[in-house]
């Protein structure tokens, strides 16, 4: 792990508690993940501790303790979507990565998630891959989009 | 375009002087496209349209002669990317790579339309030039949204160009902080967020609360499924945010203010992020704002996803970086609120829309709208119909207008089932109640509620 990244994260911050969720989030996109020596420097730096660093890594969504892969595929499953075939997009793309929601693949190619909204619902149904919004997407075209990813 | 400036603005006076010397570097006559590029747009590659853009004007030589502006969301996400050719306001859409040789070739050069990149009304088959023209804009009344699509979101200039923060001025030189409550009051604006809670009377308590540390707070986390406009307009107009928030602040007694965005919408946190920056750059912000001796500071906090945190007191527990969980009001936050002071937290489109109060006088905010529900609001406008997008109207239009006149109705002329308004926590209105006036107490009636404006049909 690289302890000098999260040192600089940690000193973009004031040094309290209330920098907690801003840090560990900083770390979340860094890393993909949060590992337990880099809680354990948080602890430390912003005197918050580690049971309650546990509760909020687990309270919040966008936090994860295990190691996510290099992609990061959202399908939005929100109600503007839904209404616009989401089921079926997810479907092709579990069936296309072999992934359910929530898991990363043994290579840590994919990691896939579902979302509620993205906020592009005009565009609906949504998937968002490493940020990148592709909207309108229909079966084919997800899987078309997904093998253009290495 | 950029006329950079590293010197603080000191005093109204200065403030009008440096917006007339913006006005008189721009030639209203000079082509500038505008081009869409918020998130949404990115997703119809509005990214590809602009670097081809820039390329060809590159290769043309033109970059003195036609100005690219890249604006936040348009508002017809459905038919991105969207681009709007001023000063004649000819509107292109679904604009492709492929399209822009045609349109500097004919467009820019030769002045001349490019017939199939226009929006063609399906009732009679005729090709529409002008964006006001469209159908799905013509019903509209844009008084919040409506210069998302014709600034750039990075530009402070652009704001001043179009009178921004005139609002700010006036109240802080010409209205004490009471003055400043009465005309929200008297404008009759409720929140957007979905109580519908008459945003000069939430003011007037947080007012009253005594105490050295006041905060103000914009809830910009956006929880509901199918909503988005909190997100368009905090990418495509922040500083309108901005300085409906600092009015807010100095009427309330606030020295800081606190940005809480999701997570999800990155480009929206980059968006406020530099224009808090550039508001401080120019005497907008920070230490003794426009020379009055205000000083006021706001933060940008990021959300970590959980839907309750859009809630006003869980939201606080989230500043403090605890759990966001709600807890029992009183005492409410107005009392008690951000780190035990008192604190006053709105929604993105209630802050959005002060500016536009204070500038034209609550009168005329009142005057728009029903007898209650004054102003206008912005709906997402999503799901099964054919122009999906964000569309702000006066309230009290009927439910029909906004989804058959503006939304062009159900695709495939096939019937209209239901809208759900609200989020989850709202309802579904069927088609026996199509006529019923959109505004916060006539919903109720028939089990639906307002909420924070997300229509998903
Ligand atoms: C579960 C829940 C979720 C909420 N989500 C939001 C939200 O995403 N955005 C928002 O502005 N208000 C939301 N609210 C309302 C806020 O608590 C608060 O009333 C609002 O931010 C006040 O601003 P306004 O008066 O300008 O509407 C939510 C309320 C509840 C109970
Ligand atoms: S924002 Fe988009 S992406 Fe989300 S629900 Fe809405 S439609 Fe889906
Ligand atoms: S973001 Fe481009 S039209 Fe909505």
């Amino acid at each position: 792990m690289d302890d000098g990244k999260i040192d600089k994260i940690l000193d973009k911050y004031p040094s309290d508690p209330s920098s907690l969720i801003q840090v560990l989030l900083e770390i979340q996109s860094d890393l993909r993940w949060l590992p337990k020596k880099a809680l354990a420097k948080v602890s430390e730096k912003l005197k918050v501790p580690l049971n309650r660093i546990q509760h909020i890594t687990t309270f919040y969504k966008a936090f994860s303790l295990v190691p996510k892969g290099r992609h990061q595929i959202h399908v939005c499953t929100g109600t503007a979507c839904h209404v616009r075939g989401a089921k079926r997009v997810l479907e092709v793309v579990q069936n296309t990565t072999g992934l359910k929601p929530g898991l990363t693949d043994q290579d840590f190619k994919f990691t896939l998630e579902t979302v509620n909204c993205v906020g592009c619902c005009a565009l609906g149904p949504v998937m968002v891959i490493d940020g990148e919004y592709h909207g309108k997407m229909a079966p084919a075209k997800s899987e078309d989009v997904l093998k253009s990813y290495e | 375009m950029s006329s950079e400036r590293t010197e603080r603005i000191g005093s109204p006076a200065e403030l009008e002087e440096f917006r007339k010397g913006i006005l008189s570097k721009r030639d209203p006559k000079k082509p500038c496209i505008s081009l869409c590029s918020g998130s949404a747009c990115h997703a119809t590659g509005s990214g590809k349209v602009a670097a081809r853009l820039e390329e060809e004007i590159e290769k043309q030589g033109l970059s003195d002669a036609v100005e690219v502006r890249k604006t936040g969301c348009h508002g017809f996400c459905e038919r991105g990317p969207i681009m709007v050719i001023h000063p004649e306001e000819v509107c292109y859409l679904q604009i492709t790579p492929g399209d822009v040789g045609e349109i500097f070739s004919q467009t820019i050069k030769n002045n001349e339309i490019v017939e199939r990149l226009l929006y063609t009304d399906p009732a009679t088959n005729k090709k529409i030039a002008h964006e006001s023209d469209i159908p799905f804009y013509k019903k509209q009344k844009r008084l919040v949204f409506g210069a998302n699509g014709s600034i750039d979101p990075k530009s402070i200039e652009d704001y001043l160009a179009i009178g921004g923060y005139s609002a700010l001025a006036k109240a802080l030189f010409q209205q004490s902080p009471e003055q400043v409550i009465e005309q929200v009051k008297a404008s009759k604006l409720r929140g957007r967020g979905g109580a519908g809670f008459p945003t000069g009377v939430k003011w007037e308590f947080a007012r009253k609360s005594v105490d050295d540390t006041k905060y103000v707070i914009v809830n910009a986390d956006e929880g509901d499924p199918g909503a988005y406009m909190d997100r368009s307009v905090l990418e495509g107009n922040p500083f309108s945010v901005l300085e409906g928030l600092t009015i807010g602040a100095y009427a309330i007694g606030a020295s800081e203010g606190y940005i809480y965005v999701r997570q999800e919408y990155p480009l929206a946190v980059e968006n406020i992020t530099r224009a808090i920056q550039k508001a401080e750059e120019h005497g907008l912000l920070g230490e003794n704002i426009l020379g009055s001796g205000f000083s006021f500071r706001v933060k940008v906090h990021r959300g970590a996803g959980a839907f309750v945190c859009g809630e006003e007191t869980a939201l606080i527990a989230s500043l403090e970086g605890k759990p966001g969980e709600p807890r029992a009001r009183p005492p409410y936050p107005a009392v008690k609120g951000l780190n035990g002071k008192p604190s006053n937290i709105n929604n993105v489109e209630t802050w959005a829309t002060v500016p536009l109060i204070i500038n034209n006088g609550p009168e005329y905010f009142a005057s728009i709208g029903t007898e209650r529900s004054a102003g206008t609001k912005i709906f997402s406008l999503v799901g099964k119909v054919n122009h999906t997008g964000l569309v702000e109207v006066p309230m009290g239009i009927s439910l029909r207008d906004i989804i058959y006149e503006i939304g062009g109705g159900i695709p495939g002329g096939k019937k209209f089932k239901a809208v759900q308004t609200g989020g989850p926590s709202g309802g579904c209105i069927t088609a026996e109640n199509l006529d019923i006036k959109v505004d916060f107490d006539e919903l109720p009636k028939v089990g639906a509620i307002m909420g924070s404006g997300g229509m998903i049909v």
